[in-house]
């Protein structure tokens, strides 16, 4: 982003706020990109010939007469093969030693799909951890996020959720990442042995929020060179969430935009909408999935942010510690896969939707018996069942640390209705239960023995 | 001579236009970007300052680019071939749009100006007619298609001459009229309407009062809805808003569905493009695509015309309407046309009302329902636009601007429960929160009684009270404890689950169990009232929860079975088995 024998240097700042200045300049186009002494800025109001630019870094320091040059285009990533294997900044500039990308260079936060030229999803994606394959199936073209408090393993799962996925890249867009979890995904990746398809743009807490702002459309653009020109199955991976919305908020407000909910712009769905539609199959093959991170205060899914990211994205997959077994687990209430009757019963085992919504009604009935519990009543017979159903489906299928094939889930799932329910407690469709359920698991359990 | 400007501010969407002439509100603008046209609106006027919101992109716009005012609002063309597109939410064809990515201003014609339709004269030379009346009709898919006097003209007019059967492109002249000052006015068969206009070429609107069956039973058997009724769906994200949409689109008996996609997923609309022209309409054996018509704005695309696609599928439902149509008319989800128009106001820097949306959304919201209706034409025939919107309320919570409007404006309420999505109860209304104010109607209910049974007002009061016992009961046990209570809260506790189990939840995607024919609903009612009527014995609690549990199994067989099938029947006398273990004949 050199600036050019032809470009005119303005150098009268008229107003600096913190986080833009404003001053005259004609012929100016909106979202144009800018540099403020040598800052990075784009052009966020326009009225009459004054111009208004925010400046991603700041405006600690900026004197009245800086020197802005303006650079005649909107932000742009150049894309090529090159990308693979590389770390960027938000600004797309190389961060790990190596030489500037060669590619054709193209507008970041372009044009969206249109619908009628979508397909629809319908390539299971398996993870092996069945709090998600079972009972919130993803599939390719999904935009889902995890909804975790700070202080679950989130970026731990989902890089482990994308190595196991099988995409032809992965493209990591980190925007407030602690330097600690920065490393954690390159060693991860790194010794993956998969570094070749993996592309990076991180933002970390070292470096001034507002430029998170720009990381999930450079994740998103190059993400879109390669599902749509190369025909490729594309993940991409934002996290923090919450951390961009964060900046959203702050850039609003220093415009001095009427704040709504938890001080969250006005325009937050449209925001957060625009990047999560990004995700896609494409009729030619190639697909992008998102899978994103947004953490939550104190698991509050009513606030503004994981709010209005839920009517966006195709589900969320909420991550807690279950106390009753110390470990981690995919919450099957609050999560949720919309894409999962895609491929459910169809590409998988035709029992799997009658299957997981059983024991997801019994683990149901566990709660209630354990507040039942609680307040100090005696427990049914059906009641101790159903907590002893709920502590075992909870270790041997929910856990995050299971790893097995989908069919092995759905047994386990059999066995563990089977140990504790009656067939009419079970509640399944009387032909499904013939053919896989009781009788069936019964016999090839002697079978085995 | 029309009106030009030049831009003179840009933030985001909004764009100030300092004009040279006359401007209208809502006016129609071009802004000439050096390769491209952008459609706007005028939204403000301030002195010499047009302010107007871009329903594109304004990226690269630059201050002095030229705009060229059109001297009208935006319009919706109304003619054959609007059945079974897919629009954007400014009636552009999306399917004619080339490329996998949509572009900058690329208008594409809503309709086909070069195909041929079959024209069949309904009126003749000398007959008097005013705007609406139908002068001759064309086969659209199935649909007898009404070419009609323009409802922009005024007045009466006397058919000077019309065409004889045969092939007419959308813009041949197919009736001449004569004015009362004598000129004469050709008529082709497409017009146009200004969206946010409604369009009221019918006699009368009389208060709705027949029954439209939805297959859907929580809402057929416990909160139903009228032709040319009113109802919203609110409910926090994933507790099946958009499902019960699409079932509505699938299995409502109407002639013609709308479907406007509004700020919402793109996947869903896809899969309506994936789905629909391969489903059958039970109705007519023909394909579900064939009375369908999409209008797309999906969160993707541009804010600005949020707002215009739902007056565009309400236009085009009006429309219908005219015909003597049964038009049912989803829009999902209404709360993000609301946040469009509270981004535009916060733009504009307007006093901001509650939640920051704009003062007058209340307003807006009402004008928008009182478009759907239940109408007498002037011919005499019916026609009617029922309208039923999803409603997002932030954080799920109902205490808010556009819950509240909404639960003003609509006449049906079907609340999404979190609670009952949680633990996969589907659909997830809440059946007593619920409500349809249409069962207070005498007409309506003089219409159940002669057209489908005197009881069914009277089942929907008691499932709806047991129901409500059952809920207290099961507070009282849990106070309580179970054996704290007497055996017969237990009873009716299970009772109520019956009817939990067995009418109001429904599995979707099941082939049998998606839709419920009326005829059918009655059955299973009086089943499960005839399981709550029995009286049944239990010696302690601890038989009540699996006695219920083995009886709901097999109602839920029945459910999955065809009615009055060798299996339904099976299960059926497998239940009356498990009834006559524990009743207890009155002596
Ligand atoms: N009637 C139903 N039967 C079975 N599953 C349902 C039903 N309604 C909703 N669901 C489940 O809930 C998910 C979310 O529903 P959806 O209608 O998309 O929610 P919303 O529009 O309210 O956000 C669906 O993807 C599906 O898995
Ligand atoms: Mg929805």
């Amino acid at each position: 982003m050199e600036t050019t024998a032809f470009q005119k240097i303005h150098t009268k700042v008229d107003h600096i706020t913190k986080a833009t200045c404003s001053l005259h300049a004609d012929g100016v186009g909106y979202e144009e990109m800018a540099t403020v002494n040598g800052r990075l800025a784009q052009v966020v109001k326009i009225q009459g010939d004054l111009v208004t630019l925010q400046i991603f870094s700041g405006t600690e320091g900026i004197p009245t007469n800086a020197e802005v040059v303006f650079l005649g285009h909107a932000p742009k990533l150049s894309v090529s093969d090159e990308l693979s294997g590389r770390f960027f900044n938000a600004y797309g500039q190389p961060i790990d030693g190596g030489p500037e990308v060669d590619g054709n260079a193209v507008e970041i936060g372009g044009p969206s799909v249109n619908p009628v030229r979508r397909k629809q999803p319908s390539e299971l994606i398996a993870t092996g951890i069945a709090g998600i394959d079972l009972n919130n199936t993803l599939v390719t073209g999904q935009k889902i996020p995890f909804f975790a408090d700070p202080d679950q393993p989130y970026n731990q799962v989902m890089a482990m959720v994308a190595l196991r996925a099988k995409a032809d890249k992965i493209i990591l867009g980190g925007m407030g990442l602690t330097n600690d979890d920065y490393l954690f995904f390159k060693n991860i990746f790194e010794n993956a042995g998969a570094l070749d398809r993996i592309i990076s743009f991180v933002n970390t807490t070292e470096d001034p929020p507002v430029e998170r702002l720009l990381v999930p459309d450079m994740a998103l653009s190059a993400a879109e060179y390669f599902a749509s020109e190369k025909n490729q199955n594309v993940l991409v991976l934002l996290t923090d969430m919450t951390l961009y919305a964060d900046a959203l908020s702050i850039v609003s407000n220093r415009m001095d935009q009427i704040p709504s909910k938890d001080s969250m712009p006005g325009s937050l769905y449209s925001d957060l909408a625009r990047l999560y539609e990004k995700a896609v199959q494409f009729p030619s093959g190639g697909s992008i999935t998102i899978i994103a991170v947004t953490t939550l205060s104190g698991g509050d899914i009513t606030h503004a942010i994981p709010d209005n990211t839920g009517y966006i994205t195709e589900g969320q997959l909420f991550v807690r510690r279950d106390t009753d077994i110390g470990k981690v687990i995919i919450d099957p209430f609050r999560s949720l896969s919309r894409l999962k009757q895609l491929v459910i019963g169809k590409k998988t085992r035709e029992d799997h939707p009658q299957v997981m919504n059983a024991a997801i009604r019994l683990y149901a009935d566990a709660a209630n018996a354990k507040t039942k519990l609680e307040n100090g009543f005696d427990l049914t017979d059906y009641d101790e069942r159903t907590m002893k159903f709920a502590k075992e489906y909870s270790e041997k299928l929910l856990a995050i640390d299971i790893n097995i094939e989908i069919d092995a889930m759905l047994n386990t799932a059999w066995e563990l209705l089977n140990n504790y329910f009656s067939v009419a407690e079970i509640g399944i469709k009387s032909e499904l239960v013939e053919k896989y359920g009781k009788n069936k698991t019964q016999i090839s359990q002697i079978n085995t023995n | 001579m029309s009106t030009k400007g030049k831009v003179a501010g840009i933030i985001a969407n909004l764009v100030i236009v300092e004009v040279d002439g006359p401007v209208s509100q809502n006016e129609i603008c071009y802004i000439k970007m050096s390769d491209v046209k952008l459609m706007a609106e005028v939204i403000r006027i301030g002195g010499k300052n047009a302010y107007v919101q871009v329903f594109e992109s304004t990226r690269g716009l630059k201050p002095g680019t030229e705009v060229e005012f059109t001297g009208h609002m935006l319009e919706a063309t109304l003619g054959p071939g609007i059945l079974s597109k897919n629009f954007d939410g400014l009636q552009h064809d999306l399917n004619k749009m080339e490329g996998i990515f949509l572009k900058k201003g690329d208008y594409t014609p809503a309709l086909e100006d070069d195909k041929l339709w079959e024209f069949k004269p309904i009126a003749k030379k000398g007959d008097i007619v005013v705007p609406g009346s139908w002068l001759g009709e064309v086969e659209e898919n199935w649909i007898p298609h009404k070419i009609m006097v323009p409802f922009k003209f005024e007045g009466t007019f006397t058919i000077k001459s019309i065409t004889e059967q045969g092939e007419y492109k959308i813009n041949d002249t197919i009736a001449v009229l004569i004015d009362s000052d004598n000129n004469e006015i050709p008529v082709s068969m497409v017009q146009k309407w200004p969206v946010k206009i409604p369009i009221k070429a019918y006699k009368e609107k009389p208060r709705p009062f027949v029954l439209m069956e939805t297959g859907i039973r929580v809402i057929d058997s416990l909160n139903p809805i009228v032709e040319g009724g009113t109802g919203f769906i609110p409910g926090p994200f994933g507790t099946g808003k958009t499902v019960l949409q699409h079932a509505l689109s699938k299995q409502a008996d109407a002639d013609m569905i709308i479907v406007a996609a509004c700020g919402e997923r793109a996947n869903e609309v896809v899969e309506i493009f994936a789905e629909f022209p391969e489903i059958d309409d039970p109705r007519t054996g023909r394909k579900l695509m064939e009375r369908t018509t999409i209008i797309a704005n999906t969160s993707n695309m541009p804010v600005a015309a949020r707002e215009a696609s739902v007056y565009t599928a309400m236009t085009l439902a009006e429309y219908y309407r005219s015909m003597g149509l049964k038009v049912l008319l989803l829009a999902d989800s209404t709360s993000r046309w609301a946040q469009a128009l509270r981004e535009m106001s916060n733009r504009m820097e307007e006093l901001p009302g509650p939640d920051a949306f704009p003062m007058d959304l209340p307003a807006i919201i009402s004008n928008f329902y009182a478009r759907a209706g239940f109408v007498y034409l002037n011919n005499g025939k019916t026609g009617a636009v029922t309208f039923i919107g999803t409603v997002s309320p932030a954080g799920g919570n109902l205490k808010e601007p556009v819950s509240e409007s909404t639960k003003k404006a609509a006449r049906c309420f079907y609340a999404l429960s979190q609670d009952r999505a949680d633990s996969k109860r589907y659909p997830a209304i809440d059946a007593v929160d619920s409500y349809s104010k249409y069962i207070e109607y005498p007409e309506f209910q003089e219409f159940i009684k002669e057209n489908i049974s005197p009881d069914w007002i009277d089942n929907i009061m008691l499932a709806k009270n047991i129901l409500i016992r059952g809920h207290e009961a099961y507070e009282q046990i849990n106070i309580l404890g179970d054996d704290g209570v007497p055996i017969d809260y237990h009873q009716i506790f299970w009772k109520s689950e019956v009817i939990d189990f067995v009418i109001l939840q429904q599995d979707a995607f099941d082939k049998i169990d998606a839709s419920t024919s009326i005829k059918r609903q009655q059955y299973m009612m009086n089943k499960v009232l005839d399981v709550y009527k029995a009286n049944l014995k239990f010696e302690t609690f601890e038989e009540v929860n699996p006695y219920f549990k083995r009886m709901i199994n097999v109602f839920k067989q029945m459910n999955y079975s065809e009615f009055e099938s060798e299996k339904f029947n099976k299960f059926e006398k497998e239940l009356q088995e498990i009834i006559n273990e524990r009743v207890m004949i009155d002596d």
